[in-house]
């Protein structure tokens, strides 16, 4: 080990660390005083996020191959932190309601985002898979975290089951692959693979085959999605508002790495079959999505509907010279999908009251009391139709663009894409149509300012400092993304282009 | 350095900043939003006809061009500009939306602040379609547009607004979404957003047409042409009737001016090659709205038909594509946004009396009841009618003569009925509500219009008025930008016909867009 592998390092120890210090002071806290642990939480994510963006950046892999540290490790990382330290923020008042245990609670969501990170900096598909378990594992737990309530233990063992055997097949595909080309660096794997397509074409094949299927059961993609509805309802909100965002976020940048690998001699199957995939997941969840009437089950079709977007950059992301835009358009859709999938749910969150299970009926008015929460959410649900000058607009517009360069394929690719955003507006809308619905007696003009309405009817919002705070960035950023998107899209062009160069 | 222009397209929308940002109680929060949208709309206005006073005479390009990179990654600038096609329109923008504004309606004494917020985004989405000369920055305000007219009607429209809501959004958002599309594609094919840039390129002619078709889909619904306009009879019955107008008189010119901004000038071969069946459309629309007007007894389902008429007579005057069809065309227009507000804001005060509107042959002879609201009505019947002396006049009969002179004369005589066709149904209806005789159960309710009511609607009789008789000032500015559209367009398909070889194909276009990428 030398100092730069610790220098590499360093983010994903202080995520370690904390996660460690928080499940020890967990111990040494009275039930009132675990307010705290949300605080310590978001520090070591924020302490972190800032020790990731300040250090240097190494072109070749380390700690013995295994990790890389370069610009699109460091983007990675600031989506993952960025996710991580929102949904703490949204979830400490929610822990604290629903009675969960929050010690365990932040030590696993910090633990999950650490595999997440690793998956983001892996060099090797062993350090990908590694990666893949710590995201993995932490969430089964928590997919089970209110344990009186048969949904989430339901929600708990489907999860854990299928996405054990997602992961055996990813492994499965690795030992292929390993077979094919006698090692498991990235590196040496892309070397070794068009003179192993030429000796063991079905290794290959196999091997890159399983990969994609492990990484699409955690992306949600059709038809591997099959677990996302029911997890996703039966699981504690402020579970699934991470689950959404740090699982899919895991699986699309074990795609950026995983993809490298892939040589121009299978380039042409890999867009075929991925975008297939895309074009399956974009039109399953958005028409699904149309019928849903339960909140969570219907953001959980929205999201498997979004991994049919990002799907398509990773299909037009292998033809040659062009893959640029493609990662710089996966890379700027996972921020922004980040953003606004973690606000979505975080209006949930704050609007749900202990052992509930909201439907769009119970948005009903919502905006009416709680201006500011129901212009958020409408802000976020406009923004996951894809709509200017919401972030969600250019995150779509810069995939849609990279697909039609890359040819008729992608043409394709891209008008189903824009014909599922538009039955994604029929649903996205319909929540905003029952944020604003007036309540059918229309309550007196008297009652009440904004925010405390004791005599109005209609059902209260739970909104701590910490989750207005989350819930703003999250707005703010969406609407900055969606009206100067400029800086960020230059940081994410240059860093594809240095991870382009980077390829031999 | 920020321009005329820009500030023109973000004072509203920094009005709107404004009222999100008041605190206090209700009442007095919707109050103070009233005086902070009014007091931006006015400021808006001022901008506008400053914008008026700097414009150059005689000069047909663009004016006042302010160009700054604005999202470099995807090649996307922010450009705008005005010629004479677009700055009556900012003017007309400009002009109505604080009449509106002022207007005195029921239903949206509720929830004020809102309400307020969304119509002054909604103007800074129209100015900026108006006046952006990016395909990216044109499309984000066009899509912007959507969001705050689907809450004007789903929030304050009738019983059945989610429905109309939802249909119109679905409808306009469907075919965007097809433009944005063939905004990828032309600049996968030439690197380049920028309209300026685009004017005088050539393509493969099938791509053009496909091209082409494209960006008419979302057209020809925003306007609406006959026969995508099974939006409009929902969404006008059941928005308020400040939505009803912001559709009618400015929304739909949107969709005019679309036409007439990317027709000819993207794609000169495809639009030439597609004039038959455009004019057929028109025509087929605006004998269809005039005849189910004449049927309607429903006030504003018979305004909505006849709107839908007139604007199909103004699509008419686009495409017939001859000089003085397209000044008439852009003229018809303003004169167009003018009269329709001006009619629905009557309908609005009459049904602010009535407690909402009744089917027509509820009323009568309330001319005896209220004559000054009577005599405005007939103001602007007459001036749908298109009455010499009014605006509309000018309009129909530059477009009819221009579309008769450039040999589509069947057009021009068919749609000439448009006249007598309106005379019918505006007759008719005035006879209906304010002629017959007086029914006593309305006296009570029948009260006049105030001074203050009169007023609001003073500035739409005095322009149809002026533009009625001394229509100059503005046929000076429109001309020299119609005729140079008309010239660019023309030469365009000669040289196109001109040159033998043929446009280079999809696969070429695509390397070679590749190749420009790479660099």
């Amino acid at each position: 080990m030398e100092a730069r592998d610790f220098l590499a390092l360093t983010p994903l120890l202080i995520v370690t660390g904390t996660a460690l210090f928080v499940l020890v002071l967990d111990l040494f806290l009275r039930e009132e005083r675990r307010g705290w642990l949300s605080g310590l939480s978001l520090l070591g994510v924020v302490a972190a996020f800032l020790a990731n963006l300040s250090l240097p950046t190494f072109r070749e892999p380390l700690v013995q191959g295994m990790i890389r540290f370069d610009a699109l490790t460091q983007f990675l990382n600031a989506v993952f932190l960025l996710g991580c330290g929102l949904a703490v923020m949204l979830s400490a008042d929610y822990a604290r309601r629903q009675g969960m245990a929050r010690g365990e609670y932040y030590c696993l969501v910090l633990l999950s985002t650490l595999g997440a990170m690793l998956m983001g900096a892996s060099a090797d598909l062993l350090m990908l898979f590694l990666g893949l378990e710590t995201l993995s594992i932490p969430l089964y737990v928590l997919a089970t975290f209110t344990r009186r309530n048969p949904a989430s233990q339901e929600a708990g063992l489907k999860y854990f089951l299928l996405g054990a055997f997602s992961s055996a097949l990813f492994l499965y595909g690795i030992a292929l692959l390993y077979g094919a080309t006698g090692t498991t660096k990235l590196d040496g794997v892309l070397q070794g693979l068009s003179s192993a397509m030429g000796t063991a074409p079905g290794l290959v094949l196999g091997g890159l085959g399983l990969l994609l299927v492990g990484l699409a059961f955690k992306a949600a993609a059709v038809p591997f999605h099959t677990w996302a509805p029911d997890v996703y309802e039966g699981a504690p909100t402020s579970v699934t508002a991470f689950m959404a965002v740090a699982a899919k976020a895991g699986a699309f940048a074990a795609f950026l790495r995983v993809l490298a690998i892939s040589t121009p001699a299978l380039a042409e199957g890999w867009a075929l079959v991925v975008g297939w995939l895309a074009v399956l997941t974009m039109a399953l969840g958005n028409v699904v999505a149309v019928v849903q009437l339960n909140l969570k089950r219907l953001l959980a079709y929205s999201s498997i509907a979004h991994a049919g977007y990002l799907l398509i950059a990773v299909a037009v992301g292998q033809t040659g010279a062009l893959s640029e835009p493609a990662s710089a358009g996966l890379l700027f859709y996972l921020l922004v999908y980040t953003l606004m999938t973690l606000g979505a749910f975080g209006v949930v969150i704050v609007a749900e009251g202990r052992g509930e299970n909201l439907s769009l009926e119970d948005m009903k008015g919502l905006a009416w009391r709680y201006p500011w929460v129901g212009l958020a959410m409408a802000l976020f649900m406009v923004s996951l139709a894809g709509l200017p000058p919401t972030a969600g607009f250019f995150a779509k517009f810069y995939v849609f663009r990279a697909a039609v360069e890359a040819g008729s394929w992608g043409v394709l690719l891209a008008i189903v894409g824009v014909i599922a955003s538009v039955i994604s507006v029929f649903y996205y809308l319909r929540v905003v149509y029952y944020l604003y619905l007036r309540p059918a007696p229309a309550p007196v003009a008297a009652a009440a300012t904004e925010g405390e309405g004791e005599e109005e009817p209609g059902r209260p919002v739970y909104l701590s400092r910490l989750a207005a705070w989350g819930l703003g960035i999250a707005a703010v950023s969406v609407l900055f993304l969606g009206v100067y998107p400029t800086a960020a899209l230059r940081w994410l062009v240059e860093i594809a282009a240095a991870a382009m160069s980077a390829l031999p | 350095m920020i321009g005329t222009l820009t500030a023109l397209i973000f004072l509203p929308a920094l009005g709107a900043l404004a009222i999100a940002l008041l605190r206090g109680d209700r009442d007095r929060a919707d109050a103070q939003a009233r005086r902070v949208a009014l007091t931006f709309s006015f400021l808006t206005l001022l901008l506008g006809l400053w914008l008026l006073g700097r414009f150059e005479l005689g000069e047909p390009g663009m004016q006042l061009l302010e160009r700054a990179s604005w999202i470099p990654a995807l090649n996307v600038q922010y450009l705008v500009g005005v010629d004479g096609i677009s700055l009556f329109l900012v003017l007309l923008t400009v002009v109505l939306v604080p009449l509106l504004l002022l207007v005195p309606w029921e239903p949206v004494r509720e929830n004020y602040r809102l309400y307020a917020a969304m119509v002054l985004l909604l103007e800074t989405g129209l100015l900026g379609v108006f006046l952006a000369l990016d395909l990216v920055l044109f499309y984000v305000f066009w899509e912007a547009m959507l969001i705050p007219m689907y809450f004007l009607i789903g929030v304050w429209g009738g019983e059945r607004r989610g429905y109309a809501a939802m249909k119109f959004f679905l409808y306009t958002m469907a075919t965007s979404v097809l433009m944005l599309v063939a905004i990828i594609v032309l600049y996968v094919q030439f690197g380049t957003f920028d309209l300026l840039a685009l004017q005088g390129t050539a393509m493969a002619p099938a791509r053009e047409l496909w091209l082409f078709l494209a960006f008419a889909a979302a057209f020809a619904v925003k306007t609406p042409l006959w026969p995508f306009h099974s939006w409009l009879p929902d969404a006008y019955r059941e928005a308020p009737v400040v939505g009803t107008v912001l559709m009618a008189a400015l929304m739909s010119k949107a969709g005019l001016y679309g036409f007439l901004r990317f027709g000819p000038t993207l794609f000169p071969n495809a639009f030439g090659e597609m004039i038959p069946y455009l004019l057929a459309l028109a025509l087929v629309g605006v004998l269809y709205g005039a005849l189910v007007a004449v049927v309607q007894g429903d006030l504003k389902r018979m305004v909505a038909y006849s709107s839908l008429s007139h604007v199909g007579l103004v699509a008419m005057g686009v495409f017939a594509m001859s000089a003085l069809s397209l000044a008439g065309a852009v003229l018809q227009m303003i004169s167009h946004g003018l009269v329709i507000a001006g009619v629905f804001l009557l309908l609005a005060l009459l049904a602010e009396r009535f407690g909402g509107l009744r089917p027509m042959d509820a009323y009568g002879g309330l001319m005896h009841f209220m004559p000054r609201l009577g005599a405005l009505a007939l103001i602007f019947v007459f001036a749908n009618v298109a009455l010499p002396g009014t605006s509309n006049f000018v309009g129909e009969f530059l477009i009819l003569v221009g579309t008769f002179v450039a040999e589509y004369r069947v057009y021009a005589i068919l749609g000439a009925f448009v006249a007598v066709l309106s005379a019918i149904y505006m007759l008719w209806m005035t006879q209906r509500v304010f002629h017959n005789p007086p029914r006593e159960e309305l006296r009570d309710r029948a009260r006049d219009l105030t001074a203050k009511e009169v007023a609001l609607l003073a500035p739409l009789v005095l322009l149809v008025f002026w533009i009625g008789i001394y229509p100059k000032p503005l046929l000076q500015r429109i001309e020299p930008s119609t005729e140079m559209l008309l010239l660019n367009a023309q030469a365009r398909v000669e040289q196109t016909l001109g040159i033998a070889d043929p446009a280079p194909d999809l696969e070429d276009t695509l390397t070679q867009a590749q190749k420009e990428e790479g660099r």
